[in-house]
């Protein structure tokens, strides 16, 4: 059988009997895991597409996943063997790097299958996240038959739950991390670069706001404003997370800005901001993807901890933190409802931990060999 | 009217020790087509003036003083907006580093960078600066410039990227071109054909080339006229001719006379002795005068200016051995 037809089966699995596990094996689990859903799903798939938006965008997911398995791999074994860029940038040495940690690229699959899951969730969840079977005879089920890991003590199924929680913790984690690695980015490269009382009051600002409780802060501003809508949560995280992003750049910038390249740009005529944001920022990316990737395992953590403490969202929105909150009382009886979203926490967690390390040793050439 | 002209230019650096005059009343012309030549030893204002002329000296620390005067094509460089400087670097002003390794921004192809500077000064779209690009790649003797104009920094050689930096310094036509140093970072091969490459686009394009070097070898290839600088001042000019054959001042002989000779296998070097005095503290009277071997009284009482050698020449030197005047001239005496 040939690489193509083999391809046009089982996308991903001719890279991966190359040796290629990484690319291969993704895509030959998003291949036949959409497929399965597909199957299982067919009517909800079809129904998807006049339903409300988020089951238009689960079905548009099922059929973007699998066209752009089938296509990439389909692509990538029609593609001489033996065509090489003429250009090899910094990321396609980064990426290099990257395929050979083993234990990254499984973090890699994990998120993107997080990912997945989450953008897909109307089309595989058993149940409704809000709906209560019945208070008499389905609360607090066991794991198992009808609710694979169990209900809580308002008879919800926690395997939806912990599904549909998916979608908060992810999302909060993704707009929070962009609003903070973008606040954090610009101020530290204009600090850096500036330097003099730019500098200054810039770095005073970052060290007041780091000196302060961020738990505290965050208490006070979710308090303060009496509503919890899922914006104000992102808003107010990405808001405390940028001064570290801010710190980091400014320190790569400190050092960049004396590089002859930064000279040379200033002699052919640009202008600070063209240097800064063409010629700086590029250069300090590496740092910056590597606290990102971190920062949004550290968002999800204090999501969590607030919903924990009864400040997150509003509650029959399921999230991870506050589901641990509601199996606190239960621990005895009904394991499961802490432990599964618990779990939920800690492996999406590790996995973009996971992705950021890999990172950080990719991208640090030192490292590279 | 000559296309450049620095008149008294004093760029001083304020530092902890105090303040280091790099720069201290330099003065100098290059007309349009010509080729300049500044030489002298480390640290002694060469490249301090070259980034004063393009007002790239970082303040603070720096600052250029009061009373300095830098005209370009009659107007002047020391007054005009930001923004005209902006258009002028790069534009009617080019420069190139020492340093082609780390003269390239590493995480842009070769190729953006000149199109970056091509869209920016001459307002080309993307597919003309591409097309511009290349065929500068392929005038500055580029093999396979279609190709190159993808290539990432790190995938070429120190003598390549000197050429794709001279392709950019090249791309819009500058009226000068001020050479840093182009030369001090490649193998001794590579040097003549960057040098001949930038003395056949020089009259080509008819540009001026302000050539900075502590290399006579480079001056004796490529200039018409040397700057001798030593202290921040100047201390000797004329054209490249009369400084290699006939240097007056000793500081311009002792460069001479410690340049190697092929063949002088058994001859020691013959260095100048002693190292040049720091900026913040340079001595009263000559500042050459405490490695100078025919130093005298009157070089510890007063300075000289730079005094003609000839009448009616535009030879000229700082020291008192060539002051026509002076009856208490050293070459009368014994060197001391």
């Amino acid at each position: 059988m040939t690489d193509a037809s083999l391809s046009a089966v089982l996308p991903g699995f001719p890279q991966m009997l190359k040796g290629r596990w990484g690319v291969g094996g993704m895509s030959l689990t998003v291949w036949l895991g959409l497929l399965g859903v597909l199957l299982n799903r067919w009517a909800r798939f079809g129904a998807g597409w006049g339903g409300p938006l988020d089951h238009q965008i689960a079905s548009l997911t099922v059929v973007a996943g699998l066209l752009g398995a089938w296509g990439w791999s389909m692509f990538d074994v029609s593609r001489p063997a033996e065509m090489e860029r003429s250009g090899i940038g910094q990321w396609s040495l980064t990426a290099r790097a990257f395929k050979k940690n083993r234990v990254a690229v499984i973090g890699v699959m994990v998120v993107v299958w997080i990912y997945l899951i989450a953008l897909i969730t109307p089309l595989i969840a058993p149940h409704d996240p809000a709906t209560q079977a019945s208070l008499l005879t389905a609360r607090l089920v066991a794991p198992g038959g009808e609710f694979p890991l169990g209900t809580d003590h308002l008879s919800r199924d926690v395997f939806s739950r912990i599904m549909y929680g998916a979608r908060i913790s992810l999302s909060i984690g993704f707009i929070a991390v962009g609003i903070s690695v973008t606040i954090g980015t610009l101020l530290g490269a204009v600090s850096g670069y500036l330097g003099g009382w730019v500098d200054t009051v810039v770095m005073r600002f970052v060290d007041m706001v780091i000196s302060f409780p961020r738990l505290v802060l965050l208490i006070a501003i979710v308090a303060l404003f009496e509503s919890n809508s899922i914006f104000l949560i992102m808003a107010v995280l990405g808001l405390t997370q940028w001064p570290g992003t801010a710190r980091i750049v400014r320190g790569e910038v400190l050092s960049l800005r004396e590089r002859e390249f930064i000279e040379a740009a200033r002699a052919l005529g640009f202008s600070r901001r063209r240097i800064i944001l063409r010629h700086v920022i590029p250069n300090a990316l590496a740092p910056v993807i590597v606290t990102a990737t971190l920062g949004v395992g550290n968002v999800i953590v204090l999501e969590a901890g607030l919903s924990f403490l009864g400040l997150g969202l509003q509650p029959p929105t399921p999230s991870w933190g506050s589901m641990v909150s509601d199996g606190r009382g239960y621990l005895l009886d009904a394991w499961w409802i802490s432990t599964f979203s618990g779990l939920a926490i800690v492996l999406t967690v590790v996995a973009f931990n996971l992705v950021g390390d890999g990172l950080r040793d990719a991208l640090d050439p030192r490292l590279r060999t | 009217m000559p296309l450049l002209e620095v008149t008294d230019l004093r760029t001083y650096f304020t530092t902890d020790a105090g303040v280091a005059r790099a720069v201290d009343g330099v003065s100098l012309q290059v007309g349009t087509g010509e080729t300049l030549g500044i030489v002298g030893e480390s640290g002694c204002g060469k490249t301090v003036t070259a980034l004063s002329v393009l007002g790239l000296i970082p303040s603070p620390p720096g600052e250029i003083v009061v009373g300095s005067s830098i005209r370009f094509n009659d107007e002047e460089l020391l007054e005009v907006k930001p923004a005209r400087l902006r258009e002028i670097r790069g534009n009617a002003i080019s420069m190139i580093f020492q340093e082609p390794m780390t003269s390239l921004n590493p995480v842009l192809t070769v190729g953006h960078q000149i199109e970056e500077v091509l869209r920016l000064h001459r307002g080309l779209n993307k597919r003309d600066a591409r097309a511009t690009g290349v065929a500068l790649l392929a005038e500055v003797g580029i093999p396979d410039p279609d190709q190159r104009f993808d290539a990432y920094p790190h995938q070429m050689s120190g003598g390549m990227l000197q050429r794709v930096m001279i392709a950019i310094a090249l791309s819009c036509e500058p009226r000068l071109l001020i050479a840093d140093e182009p030369t001090t970072a490649l193998d001794v091969t590579i040097q003549a054909q960057i040098l001949d490459l930038l003395v056949s686009l020089q009259r080509k394009h008819g540009m001026a080339l302000l050539l900075i070097t502590h290399d006579l070898g480079v001056i004796a290839e490529v200039c018409d006229r040397v700057v001798v600088m030593y202290g921040g001042q100047i201390v000797e000019t004329g054209t490249t001719e009369e400084i290699l054959t006939r240097p007056e001042h000793p500081y311009t002989q002792g460069l001479l006379a410690s340049l190697p000779g092929i063949g002088d296998r058994d001859v020691r070097l013959n260095p100048i002795p002693g190292t040049v005095p720091s900026a913040v503290d340079w001595p009263d009277g000559c500042r050459f005068r405490d490695r100078c071997s025919f130093a005298w009284e009157r070089c510890a009482e007063s300075a000289p200016d730079l005094l003609p050698v000839d009448a009616g020449s535009s030879r000229s030197a700082r020291c008192w051995l060539v002051d026509p005047d002076d009856s208490s001239s050293g070459l009368a005496g014994e060197p001391t």
